[in-house]
């Protein structure tokens, strides 16, 4: 009967390293359909640390290192590549283009910014009516989507219709703050990308970076199938909706807090967590005196919601670094938070053993 | 060799809000003065720089009118990790939620625009634009420390980086007016080897977007014998169809109505006809919406001309001019300025 496992390799730490691999994440553009961008880069991270590496059907990554020992349990971990953005979807006059969005964004969300078009990430912006010609009553609606053009110029004969197009926001650091664009799900795929590295030696690490979560966990869905594993950890970055409300009343919907540790789900719209693995991953926290959160309950939702639902069942939960204002032009997360979700995700996989999946 | 697009992009990377222009005050001394004999500043912060005429004394001057001052925010409250703002000068607040500003606190902090989620505003504003008052800025700070750095009545201004477009378009905050002021630079250029036998004095105005304050007190100060305000006017584009915009990249626009004296508009469009510019006439019923609108009423009256840019996006951080109508107004202007005869003054009649 094996124990669980002291801690056989060194706890990954976020360093200059990971910071600017992160950034490397951050600045890349890689709307759901089209993850070239990042997963070259997943690639060449990668390809050192694991025994296999494959890139499936729909463009998933798949890196696998097996287990050093016996009885190993095999875990999937999981994180999407993909980002919201928009796609063009028709041509005017002078290097103007109608476009569609891709994935959740709010369209008040869009004015007076600029994006990357394409993959030379051709420069361009989403501009407004000029104050001056807005009539007052059009100040109480939204812009429409449909009066919103990408303008890149008028010599741009590289832009087309079906070019993807995302927020060209560049990666900063603030004080203890982490701000960019495409940081749901980057922070993920930088975590797994660690914890590949720091594989611990008590399982078997099947790790998936997968494509378009953001339209309808498509990757990881099929991902799970390939890989068939016991348990699945799937690693995201939920809102943080500590903000003050409009009337001074206390917030009690803030979902996550920045600051507060990494967000361990009970439950969102597409998955009730597995309850062993929960109490696996507070025990885990509690034990090793990391901090940690519960997300409240409520909607959203990650590859979970369709990895449990894989083949015969695979028991899932999800773990996110918190991060204020997803998917708009910037996000803002705090660089603890996500030292403490790698710091408690390396943990808990060293810890785990196939008791932690007897009873419920 | 002057280099505009280099020049533009460094003058819209200094901020420089209404009142608070010291930044791109300074950028425009290095600048220009090596292109003119003196160079002052004003008691509201204006640049005025001269460039003496050859002609016979006592010669009549042209005042060059071009706001350095830009919109922005201004802290109002601090309340936990955020700050609220209020305007300065006209944002439209849709164009807000998700923008990159910097926070002039005790030391430069950059920050994001917030829009709340809808669950933490009143119910009936869900989907509908959040008003400024509702809006916050994160800059992405404790408390405490925020606290220490920030206070109500700092200012913040838009902080996107300039972005080149295909085409020789130029995108960016702050253009609104910066495109004049480089179009004046560049007009000093050109007088640099051009005879003119009129004192030149080239004007980077205050406050021009909250009272027009530079504009009333530089032309009450240098006394001009007539005076051209340059500021951009509204291009065709998403947003901006009808008469009152016009193309972008086809060319300067030249005013006309009751800030512009017709004698002037006259002699400016001569200018432009004779040497090939192309221009279009902007009709401005009743006010420029520029700093002719003061320059026209000070002391006992100047007679005023606009010239314009056209600017795609105005006052957002996205607008967007084409560099060649910023270099063809610097042309016009030196061009008009090198035609312009030591009696010309006398000129400047109504031909009732």
């Amino acid at each position: 009967m094996s124990q669980p496992h002291p801690v056989a390799s060194q706890a990954p730490q976020v360093g200059e390293e990971q910071l600017q691999l992160l950034e490397r994440l951050s600045n890349a553009c890689s709307v759901s359909g089209d993850e070239s961008e990042v997963r070259r880069i997943v690639l060449e991270q990668v390809r050192p640390l694991a025994d296999t590496v494959r890139v499936d059907a729909l463009g998933n990554v798949l890196a696998t290192r097996h287990a050093r020992q016996e009885n190993a349990l095999r875990v999937m971990l999981a994180a999407h590549m993909d980002e919201v953005g928009f796609m063009l979807v028709d041509k005017e006059e002078g290097g103007l283009f109608r476009f569609e969005t891709v994935g959740g964004i709010d369209v008040r969300q869009l004015p007076g910014k600029p994006v990357w078009v394409g993959q030379k990430r051709l420069p361009g912006v989403i501009g407004a009516r000029p104050i001056h010609l807005t009539r007052r009553e059009e100040l109480s609606q939204s812009i429409p989507l449909d009066t919103l053009r990408i303008d890149v110029g008028p010599n741009a004969a590289d832009v087309k219709v079906g070019d993807r197009a995302t927020y060209a926001t560049l990666f900063q650091r603030s004080g203890p703050s982490l701000v960019g664009k495409a940081l749901d799900d980057r922070l993920g795929v930088a975590t797994l990308i660690e914890l590949l590295r720091h594989a611990p030696d008590n399982i078997e690490f099947l790790a998936a970076f997968t494509v378009q979560e953001e339209v309808g966990l498509r990757g990881a869905r099929v991902a799970a199938y390939a890989l068939d594993p016991q348990l699945a950890l799937v690693i995201d970055s939920t809102p943080a909706f500590d903000l003050p409300t409009w009337d001074g009343s206390e917030n009690i919907r803030y979902n996550t807090r920045l600051g507060a540790g990494p967000a361990i789900y009970t439950a969102d719209a597409a998955t009730l967590s597995d309850p062993r693995l929960v109490r696996h991953l507070m025990q885990t926290g509690e034990r090793r005196g990391i901090p940690f959160q519960l997300r409240q309950p409520g909607g959203g939702g990650t590859d979970a919601g369709a990895i449990h639902r894989q083949r015969m069942g695979i028991p899932s939960v999800s773990v996110s670094v918190p991060g204020r204002y997803a998917h708009t032009a910037r996000l803002v997360a705090r660089l603890a938070d996500w030292q403490n979700t790698l710091a408690l995700l390396h943990a808990a996989l060293s810890d785990l053993s196939p008791e932690v999946l007897a009873g419920r | 060799m002057f280099e505009l697009m280099p020049f533009l992009k460094q003058l819209i990377s200094q901020p420089g809000l209404s009142g608070y222009e010291k930044p791109v005050h300074d950028l425009l001394v290095a600048a220009w003065q090596p292109l003119v004999d003196q160079c002052s500043t004003s008691r509201l912060g204006s640049l005025h720089a001269l460039r003496k005429g050859q002609g016979p004394e006592p010669r009549p001057s042209i005042l060059l009118a071009a706001h350095m001052d830009a919109i922005g925010l201004m802290v109002t409250t601090l309340e936990g990790e955020f700050l609220r703002f209020t305007h300065v000068g006209g944002v439209d607040p849709r164009i807000l939620p998700g923008q990159p500003v910097m926070i002039y606190g005790r030391r430069p902090l950059p920050g994001v625009v917030v829009q709340p989620p809808n669950h933490l505003l009143p119910a009936d504003n869900a989907g509908k634009p959040v008003e400024m008052a509702r809006l916050l800025i994160d800059a992405g700070l404790p408390a405490g420390e925020l606290a220490e750095l920030v206070r109500p009545g700092d200012i913040v201004a838009f902080d996107q980086a300039p972005m080149e477009l295909s085409g020789d378009v130029l995108a960016g905050h702050s253009l609104d007016n910066r495109a004049s002021v480089a179009a004046v630079t560049a007009c000093l250029h050109e007088l640099q080897h051009t005879a003119h036998a009129w004192d030149v004095w080239a004007a980077a105005t205050v406050q021009e977007e909250v009272t027009l304050g530079g504009a009333y007190t530089s032309a009450f100060a240098l006394r001009p014998s007539l005076a051209i305000a340059i500021d951009v006017t509204f291009a065709k584009g998403p947003g901006a169809s009808d008469y009152r915009a016009f193309p972008l990249g086809k060319g300067v626009t030249l005013g006309w109505g009751p800030n512009i004296h017709p004698a002037i508009h006259q002699a400016v469009k001569d200018t432009a006809d004779r040497l090939e510019i192309p221009y279009q006439v902007e009709i401005m019923p009743v006010h420029s919406g520029t700093d002719a609108e003061a320059l026209q009423i000070s002391a006992e009256g100047v007679p005023c001309m606009v010239v314009s840019i056209p600017l795609r996006y105005m006052h957002t951080p996205v607008e967007a001019v084409h560099i060649k109508d910023v270099q063809r107004a610097g042309h016009l202007l030196a061009a008009f300025i090198a035609g312009l005869e030591p009696d010309f003054v006398h000129k400047i009649i109504w031909e009732d």
